[in-house]
């Protein structure tokens, strides 16, 4: 048995604090398996080939069982019964005789001048590509208006979403924690001007400056959408930060590093934020779960992500009108990842300020 | 008083200073030259240059920037580049109709929110209040997207309940057909959020020695929570509730942007989606000038509602 044993310090204690939490550490698992999935999406384990057109237009999911009417359609092609009362009756039949017998017509005699370069990259397609894959008539969770499979599409859609939540949470935070850490560590004149930055920011509703930014930078893309997120989300951590900055400024433990001679960047970053790195994690967790929900909106509202780039908010504005059309999978399938993961990580969230802060209950 | 609204007016200045050179750097610097944008695509250096005399934007950032102050004191946006319409009256017709879905939004949702709240601290740490926070958690995590497209479907299109989309000329047709359904939606979303909040707020108060005192008494239970309790926990409730009237101004524009509503919110996803500078340009300096004064009309209410807090 030692001498002597180390008391256990703030992380160990709210992890065994945690532990106990039943609800908590499931959320955990679920928002790990998310991440999980995030990363085998990113490296192409999973869901790499979420463009390739598998299914018909609009599968619907195999429990549902192939779309009747799609079958029906196809059925439908031959020509319709002759009508008895068609005035053009006798027209058509004569049309539709000709063209049984003749080639298809010559394009009114103008000479297709792309005809020889469509046949050769239809010839290079179909070598890179090998025949064309049978669509398949239903997919486990259906398919999208262009045959795309909705499962692998919500993972990839889920991977742009929690990218975009997660590292515009760290910038954030990052900001929000340095201009805390520099307002209240110095006070006077430096907190007077971050105080003055922090109430302009708070001043305009964040919708509202996620708007305006978004109207200003006119590209759309992962990065532009990442830093809209945070380069105005910094208000929150920074209000904590600095609060926290101004109590710990003042203690022994600083005061001592203070008398060995270490240096303000030192103090602020070597010896203050780890007392404080609490704040900024359960800061970082709320401001990711905002974020996603804000990505969503935007992307919803095509200010998001570009073209080509699939999120739950690109999948939520394509669903919106195939809804009208009955086809309801890739709401449900989106809108229900994206929920499913969002509580999780409220939950979690609340049990991590809970574990990390014992005093607020 | 007055000295106090006087001083707090005056502590404004620096704040609404700074959101003015905030937005004239977001879109005098940041934002590139809007000449190239007006212009089209089809454009030749004078009439570049013509748009860019019209606009002042050929003069140093100074005189810009005074401009744009002129602008603001005079309520005098010019005309949107996108319709030619007159900014001050995009302003004026559209705050009308935000209006008519948000202040009955409001007053639903706060009244809501504080019944539901004292109900389930009435019964606080019960098997109900866990099932109500679970479920409120869940309420929250569902995007308003998914709410506004499922209910606009279901009630609106499928069921016919009510109309799908639209506005009227009458504030009555407007009020009780056309914004109905944004209401209910606009609860069902919000209801959540606030529930959780509001139970917080309340549930501070219910451990404090004066409810004892109450209860003490022999005051009935409903007395104590309505009376003691609320009148204690109205002041958090008023600083959430006033501090989002702004913000629910411009957070209301899905519900505005699906139903057809012609309020602020889809305004500016309008302006964005066209370019249109000087009406997000007016719409963020009035919102934030709204806010301070949100602020402000917050501090004074707190004296209404406690006699204990003192204005300095």
């Amino acid at each position: 048995m030692p001498a002597h044993s180390t008391s256990p310090g703030l992380w160990t204690l709210a992890w065994r604090r945690l532990r106990q939490d039943r609800l908590a550490m499931l959320a955990l698992t679920v928002v790990g398996l998310f991440l999980a999935l995030l990363v085998l999406s990113a490296t192409g384990m999973v869901a790499a080939h979420w463009e390739d057109e598998v299914g018909v237009n609009y599968a619907p999911p195999s429990f549902v069982g192939p779309d009747p009417a799609a079958v029906r359609t196809r059925a439908a092609e031959q020509p319709a019964p002759p009508n008895a009362f068609d005035p053009l009756a006798d027209d058509i039949r004569a049309i539709r005789a000709q063209q049984g017998r003749e080639a298809p017509p010559d394009m009114y005699g103008i000479e297709d001048p792309l005809a020889a370069d469509l046949a050769a990259l239809r010839g290079a397609a179909a070598a890179q590509h090998g025949p064309d894959v049978e669509r398949r008539p239903t997919l486990p969770f259906g398919a999208d208006k262009w045959g795309h499979d909705v499962v692998k599409k919500t993972i990839k859609g889920g991977e742009t979403s929690i990218v975009v939540g997660l590292v515009a949470a760290l910038v954030a935070v990052g900001l929000g924690t340095l201009f805390g850490a520099l307002a209240g560590y110095f006070g006077g004149l430096v907190d007077d001007f971050f105080t003055w930055f922090y109430s302009v920011f708070t001043s305009i509703p964040s919708i509202l400056m996620i708007l305006t930014v978004a109207a200003v930078l006119q590209q759309k893309g992962v990065l532009t959408i990442v830093l809209i997120l945070g380069l105005t989300g910094w208000t929150g951590p920074y209000r904590l930060i600095r609060a926290e900055y101004m109590k710990h400024k003042a203690r022994e433990y600083v005061l001592a590093a203070d008398a060995i001679g270490a240096s303000h960047w030192r103090k602020m970053f070597g010896h203050i934020f780890p007392n404080v790195s609490h704040i900024a994690l359960v800061q970082m967790s709320i401001l990711v779960v905002g974020f996603i929900k804000a990505e969503v909106i935007l992307s919803f509202l095509g200010f998001g992500v570009p073209v080509g780039v699939v999120s739950w908010g690109s999948m939520l504005n394509e669903a919106q009108n195939e809804l009208i059309l009955g086809k309801w999978w890739q709401l449900t399938a989106a809108a229900s990842a994206m929920a499913l993961l969002v509580t999780a990580f409220s939950l979690f969230t609340d049990a991590l300020r809970d574990a990390l802060d014992p005093k607020i209950k | 008083m007055f000295a106090y609204i006087l001083r707090r007016l005056w502590q404004m200045l620096p704040t609404m200073a700074g959101v003015v050179l905030l937005v004239f750097l977001l879109f005098n610097w940041v934002g590139g030259d809007p000449a190239y944008i007006l212009a089209g695509k089809m454009s030749n250096p004078e009439a570049i240059a013509n748009i860019r005399k019209q606009l002042g934007i050929d003069q140093p950032y100074p005189v810009q920037l005074w401009i744009f102050v002129k602008q603001i004191v005079s309520f005098d946006f010019g005309t949107a580049w996108s319709t030619g319409e007159p900014v001050s009256h995009i302003l004026a017709t559209r705050l009308g109709p935000s209006l008519t879905v948000l202040v009955p939004l409001t007053i639903l949702e706060t009244a809501f929110g504080i019944a539901l709240a004292l109900a389930v601290a009435f019964v606080r740490g019960s098997l109900t209040d866990r099932a109500v926070m679970v479920v409120c958690t869940i309420g929250m995590s569902i995007s308003i997207l998914v709410y506004i497209i499922v209910f606009q479907y279901e009630l609106a299109y499928k069921l016919g309940l009510f109309p799908v989309q639209g506005w009227g000329e009458h504030f009555a047709e407007n009020l009780l057909r056309y914004s109905t359904l944004p209401i209910l939606i606009g609860l069902a979303v919000s209801i959540a959020p606030t529930l959780r909040l509001f139970r917080s707020f309340v549930l501070d108060e219910v451990n404090q020695d004066y409810v004892r005192t109450a209860r003490a008494k022999g005051l009935s239970e409903g007395r104590v929570m309505w009376v003691h309790v609320l009148r204690n926990a109205a002041i958090p409730i008023i600083t959430y509730v006033m501090s989002n009237l702004p913000a629910l101004l411009i957070g209301a524009f899905l519900l505005e942007r699906f139903f057809g509503i012609p309020g602020i919110g889809r305004e500016v996803i309008l302006a964005v989606e066209r370019s249109d500078f000087p009406v997000i340009k007016a719409i963020t300096v009035y919102v934030a000038a709204a806010t301070m004064v949100f602020n402000l009309l917050t501090d004074l209410l707190y004296q209404a509602v406690d006699p204990r807090v003192q204005l300095k």
